[in-house]
């Protein structure tokens, strides 16, 4: 608990825009006795390497140049390679830090016991960010939808906007009979996998195909690249559907989606919800946030449709330098200054209280080996 | 004395020079050999776990026949539709310029077509997807409605005009500097006075053209083409910002198909494992189409070159 107490305050002078040419006399006056964390508390340097998803890679160049402002003697790269390629070479040793739109799966955990030690490596989810289903229909802002009705509008079954199924849940909304355009990523990305895992949750019956990073061919509707992409082409379809980052949505409709009896808007609030009441991966470390999100969930304003972005560390390193910097730069990502510099520069949702004190005692953790 | 030496002097250096130079050519030409060598056997050596992966593995699951057959369909129809519109229009600007045109206009124009080709290919496709998809869309349901029966043209068309047929447009926008500059070339090559001995023999200037220049710079055009088709195939940016992707699709004025380069960059970036040697070998497909492409055009090029009367 001291430890933990020690490393905290450390990770705060860390990250802190404190001047640091006092960080001499900041360490004095902070503990004396904090040898193991006063490194990091001081100016840490040295070179940090991940790799990963590019779905993180705005927020990521934006914490790179502010942790890196914040302490002169340090590098972190990153490469966007992918998240399967990043957690690929961490569990290899290849990265000090993986940034992945999954979790490890139980085979990739074994192995990064040989890298991380017996704990095995953690997740911590720094990068959240609700999906919206943004329309463009002239005059309406807001329309309800459950589960089974979006499944159903990008799958093709309702073909115009004023079909039954829609009106019966919208009956103050005045729908026209536009006919629906479906429009998808045609590039790989987190944002599709993460939508049709709430589908193929909410909507079983309705989404049967296997979840993955691309839209199935067997659906395959108007489609852009990136999410910049989507939203232009949705934009300048009148009638048109789409799922986008909320952050860049603009000024589309969004759907309200149903949880449980209730209609749920995005917002920041209601993503960190659906986050919170997610259960954690069986098998794994206590202090490990890796978790399955409940796409199902009837959580009261819980909204359940949210890219969920990982940064995978080591509990153990084998270098002092190494894990005093590996522990700065996951404490600067997860501190309400990294998250909202996020938040501003690739408009993901800020973490909430909750999670980043959670974040914060797992990235306490870390230490060097042995 | 003093000249002999001096001759001798400028002799030997002479040879020095020409054997210099001719290792140097020769080097050069080795070079580029081997880097395409390396190319294709960085190619083959990446994309082979995709042939020897089971079938239900790749993409698609029916092995990587099914998965890489309509995209080179549609690699192929979004080059043919660049070619039909670039080609014809390539080829009257370059007549335009070398042959009607005052050359008080002629250098302007030249000028403002060799701009096009500087322009990067994802503005390009920023403006095809943003501003030229949307304005076709009118034509494309005009075309539906009226020529429906046609299967290319079949409805309901595309609501965001974001088709194979707007991404062939757009190559053909891209490929065009490519033929006008090359055809300008040869046509202002043509000799002088083949073109006076038409004009002589009371040729108007369509038929003088069309006896002396269109023959003798037919194998040139033929280059042009060549050329503008490998662009045509390898261009990835503009395809991927402008075409809706998906399966195979006859129709040109609905979403669907997809170019082998769009697919590579689309999916590259989240690709690892298997995934990624499909995508490789992918690449190796359309590198051995464009080998052939221009080993075809090699061929015709020679061929005519015989009978071109230039000589």
């Amino acid at each position: 608990m001291k430890a933990s107490h020690l490393g905290r305050s450390a990770a705060v002078l860390a990250i802190g825009t404190l001047a640091l040419t006092a960080c001499g006399s900041d360490n004095a006056t902070g503990n004396g006795s904090g040898s193991e964390t006063g490194a990091a508390a001081g100016s840490v340097s040295g070179t940090l390497t991940g790799i990963g998803s590019s779905a993180q890679n705005a927020a990521m160049t934006a914490w790179q140049n502010g942790f890196q402002e914040a302490n002169s003697g340090a590098t972190v790269q990153y490469s966007p390679d992918g998240s399967g390629a990043g957690r690929e070479a961490f569990v290899a040793g290849g990265a000090d830090f993986a940034g992945s739109d999954a979790y490890l799966d139980d085979e990739e955990y074994e192995a990064s016991k040989e890298v991380c030690g017996p704990e095995g490596a953690f997740h911590v989810p720094a990068y959240i960010s609700p999906i919206a289903v943004a329309f463009n229909l002239p005059g309406v802002e807001t329309v309800n939808m459950d589960g089974e009705t979006i499944a159903q509008v990008f799958t093709g079954e309702i073909k115009t906007w004023n079909n039954p199924a829609i009106a019966d849940q919208n009956p103050e909304a005045d729908l026209p009979d536009t006919p629906i355009t479906v429009v998808h990523r045609n590039d790989e990305s987190g944002t599709t996998e993460n939508f049709q895992e709430y589908l193929a949750a909410a909507a079983p019956e309705v989404w049967t195909e296997e979840v993955s990073g691309n839209w199935p061919s067997q659906w395959a509707a108007e489609n852009n690249k990136g999410t910049a992409g989507v939203v232009q082409s949705t934009n300048a379809t009148e009638g048109a559907i789409t799922y986008a980052d909320a952050s860049a949505v603009g000024d589309l409709g969004t759907v309200a989606v149903g949880v449980g009896e209730e209609y749920v808007p995005y917002s920041s609030e209601a993503a960190a919800k659906a986050v919170e009441a997610s259960t954690p991966v069986e098998g794994r470390a206590e202090y490990d946030m890796a978790m399955d999100l409940e796409r199902d969930t009837t959580e009261s304003g819980a909204y359940p449709i949210v890219l969920v972005s990982y940064e995978i560390f080591c509990p153990q390193y084998d270098s002092q330098e190494t894990a005093d910097l590996a522990k700065a730069f996951g404490s600067y990502m997860v501190s309400e200054e990294g998250q909202q510099t996020a938040a501003d520069a690739a408009g993901s949702a800020p973490m909430s209280e909750t999670l980043r004190t959670r974040a914060q005692e797992a990235l306490d953790r870390i230490t060097v080996a042995g | 004395m003093s000249t002999t030496v001096t001759t001798k002097k400028s002799a030997a250096g002479g040879k020095a020079g020409d054997s210099v130079f001719s290792g140097l050519s020769l080097g050069a030409g080795v070079l580029i050999l081997a880097v395409l060598a390396a190319v294709a056997l960085f190619l083959f050596m990446q994309a082979l776990p995709t042939f020897q992966a089971p079938a239900e593995d790749v993409s698609g699951g029916e092995g990587f026949f099914a998965y890489i057959w309509p995209l080179v369909i549609g690699t192929v129809i979004a080059a043919v539709i660049a070619l039909a519109i670039a080609t014809p229009i390539g080829v009257l600007v370059a007549l335009y310029i070398s042959h009607y045109a005052p050359a008080r206009i002629a250098k302007p124009v030249a000028y403002v077509i060799d701009l096009l080709a500087a322009i990067p290919s994802v503005i390009y496709g920023a403006w095809g997807t943003t501003v030229l998809a949307s304005s076709l869309v009118p034509l494309y349901g005009w075309l539906a409605e009226n020529f429906g029966f046609i299967p290319i043209f079949s409805g309901p068309a595309s609501q965001t005009g974001k088709t194979i047929l707007t991404a062939g447009v757009v190559l053909a926008i891209m490929i065009l500097p490519i033929i006008t500059a090359m055809s300008r070339e040869i046509f202002v090559q043509t000799p002088k006075l083949h073109e006076e001995a038409a004009l002589a023999l009371g040729a108007t200037r369509w038929e003088m053209i069309r006896m002396t220049v269109l023959p003798f710079a037919r194998p040139g055009i033929i280059s042009s083409v060549m050329l503008a088709l490998g662009r045509a195939l390898g261009e990835t940016m503009a395809v991927a910002l402008v075409l809706s992707s998906g399966p195979l699709t006859a129709s040109l004025l609905q979403s669907g198909n997809q170019t082998i380069a769009a697919e590579i960059a689309l999916n590259f970036p989240e690709a690892y494992g298997l995934r990624l040697s499909e995508l490789i070998a992918a690449g190796l497909v359309l590198f051995l189409i464009t080998l052939v492409v221009n080993m075809i055009a090699r061929a015709i090029i020679t061929r005519y070159k015989e009978f071109s009367g230039a000589n």
